[in-house]
C-alpha cells in the first residue's frame, strides 16, 4: 500500500547541500593524490574516475527521489485526488520531471567529459576538464534547486497525512462547520481532535479507529463544507469532497438542529441536496446533533419538512442497498455529544449499515466461496426431539448459588472507598493500626516514644524489667548503707596560711626560673651569649640586688657597699650622686638613667685610668679612630648642639625633655663623662636657658 | 529512628548528625562529628586517645562493668506492644539512669580517695626543701618557721625622713 510509504520517503536535500554532499563524498571516496610525474594514463584514469564517480552519485540520489515520490496515477484515486487537492498535480509532475531532466543532463555531461579526458595530454589539462565537468553538473543541480525545495516541502507535508486505508471499513463524517463532527469522533474513538467554537477548526482529515463486533472501523473526520458551487471551493473543503468521492464508506451527515453553528436547517438542507450525488451507493445516516439544546420534535414545521426530505433521500440509499424499507430508524437519528445520549446508537447504526453493505457486496463477488465458511456455523441435525441441556453437577450449582449470595450481601467496604469518603488522598490518611492485635484494643492508637534522655527506649523494653529494676534498687540500697558505715577519710592537718603563702611564693619563683630558662634555651641558638658587661636593659644593678636580698630577709647594705667599693668610684660622682638625689625625686624615670650611666661609666673607668680625662681622649668602644678625629668631631658638633639648644629654648618656651635627651646623648658621645654630667646636672637643677648659655660659654 | 554510638568517642549520635562509613567488609563505622572521623582516617586507636570513652574505660577512669549496663541491650526481636510495659519502661529508664550516675560518682570518689592526703604531703615536702628560695638560711636559722621572712627595710629611709 503506497500510503504507508509516505512517511518513508528520504529527505530531499536543498540544492547547495546536495552539491556539498556529493562533492565531499567524491573527495573522500576517491584517491586524492596525483603528481604530474605519473604516467599520463594514470592521470587520465584518476580524473575520469572522479568524474564518473560524481555522476554516479548524482544519478543514484536523483533516482531515489524520483522513485520514492508516488506517481499520482499509480496510487489509489483517493490519494491521488487528495494530493492533487493539496499540492497541484501539475506542479508536482513538473518538479519531478525537472529532476529527471537534471539526471539525464548530468549523465550526458559526464559522458562527454570522460570522452574528452581520454585525450588529455597533461595533468593540468585533465584537471581543468574534471573541474569543468563537476562544475557543470553542479550548475545543473543549482538550477533545479527550487524544485528540490518544493519537493522537500511536499515530502514533509505528505509524511503528516493521516494514514487512511481506502479499502477497509470506513465511516465518514460530514456536514457544515461547527455542527459537532469532531466532538463525535472524539467520543467514539481515541482521536483527540481540536474542538473549538470557531468554524473551520478542523482543517484537514483526521482518522480515528473504533471497534464494533470485533471489527475495526476507521472513522474519518472531515473539515466542514459550505454550500458553494464546486469551483469556488477552497483546498480544505476539497479535502472532504475528495474523501466523500473516493472512499467507500458509511456517511454520517451531521445536522445541527439548534442552529447554534450559525447556519439554519434550511442552509444545511441545501448543502445536503447539493452534495447528495456524492452519497451514491453509500449507506447514509442523517444525524441530528445538539438535541440537548433543541429536541427534534420542537423544531418548526418548515424545518421538519426539510428534515423529512433529507430522510427520504437517505431512505433511497437504504432501498438501493436492498435492505428492509420498513426499518427507517437507522436512517434518521438524534444525539447529543455533550450529554452523550445517542452517540453509541449512532455509531452502532452506522457500523451495522456499513457491515451489511460490505457483506452483501462480498456475497455477490466471486470470492464468496473463500469466506463462506466464516459466515456459516454448521449445526448437526437433531436426531430426535429430546432435549439435551448441558450437565452441571448439583454441588457445583449449590456452591455457585452460595457464592452469589455471599457476594450479594457482603459488599466489602474497601479502604479506598473510605479514603474517598473522607476527603481524598491528601486529606485523609488511613490508620494503619486499625488491625493491630493487642491485649487491649484501646492501646491501638498509643504513641510510644522512641528516644528518652539520650537512650533508645526499645533497648530497654523487657517483660521482666520491673523485677530486674527491683533487684537493682535493692542492691543500691544495700550499697548505700555500706557506704554510710565506712569511715570518712581523715585529711591530714591543713597547712597554715603563712606556710601556704610561702609555698605560693616558692612556686612562683620556680615558675619564673623555668620560664626564663625556656626562653634562654629557645633563643640560645639565635642569640650570642654576651657577657654581662654589655647588658642593655640595665637589669643588674646594685639596687636590684639590694631589693632581692631584702626580700629574702637579709640586710643588703653590706653587700651593696662591698659591690660599690669594688667598682671604680670617683669624687665627682659621689657629689653628683648626692645632689642629684634631690633632683631625682622631681624627675621622671628617664632622669635616673644618666646618673646610673654616670656611676657605671665612672666606676668602670676609674679602675685603670686617672680620674679626669681630657675630652679628646678616645675611649675604646666609642667608635672614633683616634684623638684627632675625636677633636674634629667635637669641634664640629658641640657648637651646633649648643646652638641648637639655645635656639630651641629661645624660640619656643616649650621644653621637651626628649629633645634634650637627644642632645645629651650627642654630648655624651663627644664629651664623655664630662659633657654628660654637666648637662645632666644642668638640666636637672638650672634653668634651661642658662643651661644653653653655659654650654656655649663652655665652648 | 535510633540513637547510635560514635565508634571513636562513644558519644551518642543523634539523627541528622555525623557521618557513617561503610567499609568493604560491610562493617559500619558511625562518627558523631568530623573530629572523630578525621581521627579515624588518621588510623588513631581510640584506646590511646585521651578524651575518648574507650581510653577512659581501658585505663580505669570510668567504670567498666555494671548491672545498669545490662538493661540497655539492642534487642532484635520486637515485643508486642503493652501499655503497662511501656509505662514501666519509661519510668525505669529514669531510675536506671539515676542509679548509673550514682555508681559512676562513687567510682570516681573511690579513685580519688587518697588524693588529698597525697597532695598535702607533697606540698609539705616541697616547702621544706625549697624554703631557701624565699628565705635566706641565716634568717631561717634565726627563725626556724617555714614562713616568708620579714622584708628588710633600709635604715636610710629614716635618715631621709630626717
Amino acid at each position: 500500500m503506497v500510503q504507508y510509504n509516505f512517511k518513508r520517503i528520504t529527505v530531499v536535500p536543498a540544492g547547495k547541500d546536495f552539491i556539498d554532499i556529493i562533492l565531499s563524498r567524491t573527495q573522500r571516496q576517491t584517491p586524492t593524490v596525483v603528481h604530474k610525474g605519473y604516467a599520463i594514463s594514470r592521470i587520465r584514469q584518476f580524473y575520469m574516475r572522479k568524474v564518473k564517480y560524481t555522476q554516479q552519485n548524482f544519478h543514484d540520489k536523483l533516482s531515489t527521489i524520483i522513485e520514492e515520490f508516488p506517481r499520482l496515477d499509480d496510487i489509489h484515486p483517493f490519494y491521488g485526488d487528495l494530493l492533487h487537492v493539496l499540492y497541484n498535480k501539475d506542479h508536482y509532475k513538473l518538479a519531478l520531471g525537472q529532476i529527471n531532466t537534471a539526471r539525464n543532463l548530468i549523465g550526458k555531461i559526464a559522458k562527454d567529459y570522460v570522452k574528452l579526458l581520454k585525450y588529455g595530454d597533461s595533468l593540468y589539462r585533465c584537471k581543468s576538464l574534471k573541474v569543468a565537468a563537476l562544475g557543470r553538473m553542479c550548475t545543473v543541480i543549482k538550477r533545479v534547486g527550487p524544485s528540490l525545495a518544493y519537493l522537500e516541502q511536499i515530502r514533509q507535508h505528505m509524511a503528516r497525512l493521516p494514514s487512511i486505508d481506502p479499502n477497509t471499513r470506513t465511516i465518514l463524517i460530514c456536514g457544515y462547520p461547527n455542527v459537532g463532527k469532531s466532538s463525535f469522533i472524539n467520543k467514539i474513538t481515541r482521536a483527540d481532535v481540536d474542538v473549538q467554537p470557531y468554524a473551520f477548526t478542523t482543517k484537514s482529515l483526521f482518522v480515528g479507529h473504533t471497534d464494533y463486533k470485533y471489527l475495526r472501523y476507521q472513522v474519518i473526520d472531515t473539515p466542514g463544507i459550505l454550500d458553494r458551487p464546486f469551483e469556488d471551493r477552497n483546498i480544505i473543503e476539497m479535502c472532504s469532497i475528495t474523501a466523500l468521492a473516493h472512499l467507500r464508506a458509511a456517511v454520517l451527515f451531521f445536522l445541527d438542529i439548534s442552529g447554534s453553528c450559525g447556519y439554519s436547517i434550511a442552509q444545511q438542507a441545501a448543502l445536503f441536496h447539493s452534495i447528495k450525488s456524492l452519497f451514491m451507493n453509500k449507506p447514509l445516516i442523517i444525524v441530528c446533533n445538539k438535541t440537548d439544546l433543541q429536541a427534534l420534535e420542537g423544531i418548526s414545521e418548515d424545518d421538519k419538512k426539510l428534515v423529512m426530505e433529507m430522510k427520504a433521500e437517505a431512505m433511497k440509499t437504504l432501498i438501493g442497498q436492498g435492505g428492509e424499507p420498513s426499518n427507517d430508524e437507522g436512517v434518521l437519528l438524534t444525539m447529543s455529544t455533550l450529554t452523550e445520549e445517542g452517540v453509541i446508537a449512532v455509531k452502532n447504526a452506522a457500523c451495522e449499515r456499513l457491515l451489511d453493505q460490505r457483506v452483501e457486496l462480498k456475497m455477490k463477488s466471486k470470492k464468496l466461496n473463500d469466506c463462506l465458511n466464516r459466515f456459516h456455523v454448521a449445526m448437526p441435525k437433531p436426531r430426535d426431539q429430546k432435549e439435551r441441556p448441558p450437565c452441571i453437577p448439583e454441588a457445583v450449582l449449590e456452591a455457585k448459588a452460595k457464592k452469589a449470595e455471599q457476594a450479594a450481601e457482603k459488599q466489602k467496604k474497601l479502604e479506598k472507598d473510605l479514603e474517598d469518603e473522607n476527603g481524598g488522598a491528601g486529606v485523609y490518611s488511613a490508620s494503619l493500626r486499625k488491625h493491630y492485635i493487642l491485649a487491649n484494643d484501646e492501646w491501638k492508637e498509643d504513641i510510644m516514644p522512641e528516644i528518652l534522655d539520650g537512650h533508645n527506649v526499645y533497648d530497654f523494653v523487657d517483660p521482666d524489667i520491673l523485677q530486674r529494676l527491683e533487684e537493682l534498687e535493692r542492691e543500691e540500697g544495700m550499697r548505700q548503707e555500706q557506704e554510710a558505715d565506712d569511715d570518712f577519710e581523715m585529711d591530714g592537718a591543713e597547712m597554715p596560711p603563712e606556710e601556704q603563702e610561702a609555698l605560693a611564693e616558692i612556686r612562683k619563683k620556680k615558675r619564673l626560673l623555668i620560664q626564663q630558662h625556656r626562653i634562654k634555651k629557645s633563643t640560645a641558638e639565635s642569640r650570642p651569649t654576651v657577657p654581662r658587661k654589655f647588658d642593655k636593659d640595665k637589669k643588674y644593678t646594685s639596687e636590684r640586688m639590694g631589693r632581692q636580698l631584702s626580700t629574702l630577709g637579709l640586710d643588703p647594705t653590706l653587700a651593696i657597699n662591698r659591690a660599690r667599693s669594688k667598682s671604680r668610684g670617683r669624687k665627682r660622682e659621689r657629689s653628683i650622686d648626692k645632689g642629684d638625689q634631690n633632683g631625682i625625686d622631681d624627675m621622671d624615670v628617664d632622669g635616673n638613667q644618666p646618673n646610673k650611666k654616670l656611676r657605671f661609666r665612672s666606676r668602670s673607668q676609674s679602675r685603670s685610668r686617672s680620674k679626669s680625662r681630657p675630652p679628646y681622649e678616645v675611649v675604646p668602644g666609642e667608635g672614633l679612630k683616634d684623638s684627632a678625629q675625636k677633636k674634629k668631631a667635637i669641634d664640629a658638633s658641640s657648637i651646633q648642639v649648643g646652638f641648637i639648644l639655645h635656639k630651641l629654648y629661645t624660640e619656643s618656651c616649650e621644653l621637651s625633655y626628649p629633645v634634650l635627651e637627644v642632645a645629651l646623648k650627642a654630648l655624651k658621645g663627644l664629651y664623655g663623662y664630662r659633657g654628660e654630667s654637666y648637662c645632666g646636672g644642668l638640666v636637672g637643677s638650672r634653668s634651661l636657658l642658662s643651661a644653653a648659655d653655659d654650654l656655649l660659654l663652655d665652648e | 529512628m535510633r540513637l547510635e554510638k560514635c565508634w571513636f568517642c562513644s558519644s551518642t549520635v543523634y539523627p541528622g548528625h555525623g557521618i557513617q562509613f561503610v567499609r568493604n567488609d560491610a562493617k559500619i563505622f558511625r562518627f558523631c562529628r568530623s573530629k572523630c572521623h578525621k581521627n579515624f582516617k588518621m588510623k588513631r586507636n581510640p584506646r590511646k586517645v585521651k578524651w575518648t570513652k574507650a581510653y577512659r574505660r581501658v585505663h580505669g577512669k570510668d567504670m567498666t562493668q555494671d548491672a545498669t549496663f545490662e538493661f540497655e541491650r539492642k534487642r532484635n526481636r520486637p515485643e508486642r506492644y503493652d501499655r503497662h510495659v511501656a509505662e514501666e519502661t519509661l519510668k525505669a529508664i529514669k531510675k536506671i539512669d539515676k542509679v548509673r550516675v550514682d555508681r559512676e560518682a562513687r567510682h570516681h570518689e573511690k579513685r580519688m580517695k587518697g588524693k588529698k592526703a597525697q597532695v598535702q604531703k607533697e606540698a609539705a615536702k616541697e616547702l621544706e626543701q625549697s624554703i631557701h628560695m624565699v628565705k635566706a638560711p641565716a634568717v631561717l636559722q634565726k627563725e626556724p618557721s617555714l614562713t616568708l621572712p620579714k622584708v628588710y627595710q633600709k635604715q636610710t629611709e629614716d635618715r631621709m625622713v630626717e
